[in-house]
């Protein structure tokens, strides 16, 4: 092959070959993952027959996650506090402080900020479990003894991680919003009886509150998806293991973030 | 761990949950106040609302009786048709003057009920034909400089 020419056309075409089979593969791995899901959903019913393997995984994902939702809830609603009063009382209303804490919270930063740390702190530790019982062969020695790994494995991690999901999210929008009270009223002195009843002058139970609840209970369903799906499709190698926990966590915030505009949009479109 | 003792902590995590599910629901929100049991619907009409929304109170007297529930434009007679949720506890007179009106200098607009004097009561579905439309800002601030320039002296 001496002729240049041909070389080009040789490369371009490979150029081609590579990323036909990179859309193949994605495509791929997205029937791969929607059969996967329409699978888990069919064998709940069995798993839910042993209700305590969920309750098993709502005690790892969720219980062992409270603390860190707590905290960072609490701090966010403590900057909250502080940001939002150094801007309402340059327009002489720190009132609203209540306000802007708690529809910040409840509508945006509760659903998507315990989003974002249950896909980090459980999600992750999900994909490893899987991925490491895939890695030893633990799912198929279950296949063997006619025990569905999905069901047996799979989906308890799935509802755990569903279920949790909402209860973080409002324990996350209340300890923000006692954050704010904190340095909103104990702190900074905003009046306390301003604070409260604007806040509940404003915030609505189904507008806002009902459709946070929602958000986190959609964002659940995304993150819990991903995490049992990467670590039941990771390579059963070292590497494919850590590889797959990464895309986890990575998969799971664009996810979250894109999930949170759509719904957003839909949710708050009326003026 | 024990069964027992999972099931304890995943007890305990559920029931938290749901406490600050119920905190956001009636501490923050206003789920106990802001919804009436039984309402019936009053409509008004006015030549304009300014910034009216849906889901804005109806106030009588300063205190919450209602909430608006649908605007819409009524083509023939280019009016704003606005229909209101009044509580059931609260009947008003049938010549009620409705007014919009805005809280605060800047604050949202709301609609208010000033009761007529009339015996017999606005019932469900009734339109109140009183109406006062909403102050709207420019065209006071050009009434008072028509005002003010009719006013000055001729030299």
């Amino acid at each position: 092959m001496s002729n240049p020419r041909q070389n080009s056309r040789a490369s371009v075409l490979s150029g081609v070959t590579r990323l036909g089979h990179r859309v193949n593969d994605a495509l791929q791995r997205l029937g791969f993952a929607a059969r996967f899901f329409v699978m888990l959903l069919l064998l709940s019913g069995q798993s839910f027959r042993r209700l305590h393997l969920t309750i098993r995984e709502l005690y790892f994902s969720g219980f062992q996650s409270l603390l860190i939702i707590m905290v960072s809830g609490l701090f966010i609603g403590m900057v909250l506090g502080m940001q939002g009063y150094e801007t309402l009382q340059r327009y002489g209303s720190a009132e609203a402080l209540g306000v802007l804490v708690a529809l910040s919270l409840v509508r945006e930063l509760g659903p998507v900020v315990a989003a974002l740390l249950f896909a980090s702190r459980a999600g992750s530790s999900i994909t490893a479990e899987i991925g490491l019982m895939k890695a030893t062969e633990q799912l198929t020695a279950m296949d063997m003894m006619a025990v569905n790994p999905i069901a047996r494995v799979v989906a308890p991690r799935f509802w755990g991680g569903v279920i949790s999901m909402p209860l973080l999210a409002a324990l996350f929008s209340t300890a923000g919003v006692f954050g704010g009270y904190l340095i909103g009223v104990v702190f900074i002195g905003v009046d306390e009886g301003a604070f409260w009843s604007q806040m509940q002058a404003s915030v609505d139970f189904r507008y806002d509150i009902w459709s946070g609840i929602i958000k986190s209970f959609v964002f659940g369903v995304a993150v819990s998806l991903i995490a049992v799906f990467e670590g039941y499709d990771a390579v059963p190698t070292a590497e494919g293991v850590s590889s797959s926990i990464k895309s986890t966590v990575v998969q799971s915030a664009l996810a979250i973030l894109a999930l949170d505009f759509v719904l957003t949009s839909f949710m708050f479109r009326e003026a | 761990m024990s069964r027992k003792l999972l099931d304890l902590w995943v007890g305990i995590f559920v029931a938290v949950g749901l406490a600050g599910m119920l905190f956001l629901a009636l501490k923050v929100g206003n789920l106990s106040a802001g919804n009436f049991a039984e309402t019936y619907p009053v409509t008004a009409k006015f030549a304009n609302i300014g910034g009216l929304k849906v889901r804005a109170p109806v106030k009588s007297a300063g205190v919450v009786v209602g909430r608006v529930v649908d605007i819409h434009f009524d083509p023939s007679e280019y009016e704003a048709v606005v229909t209101f949720n009044i509580d059931e506890r609260y009947r008003f007179p049938k010549d009620t003057f409705a007014l919009i009106l805005t809280a605060g200098l800047l604050g949202e607009q709301y609609v208010g009920l000033d009761p007529g004097g009339d015996e017999k009561m606005l019932a469900a579905n009734d339109v109140i034909s009183k109406t006062q439309s909403a102050v709207v800002l420019e065209s006071l601030i050009s009434q008072f400089m028509f005002s003010k320039a009719s006013e000055a002296p001729s030299e």
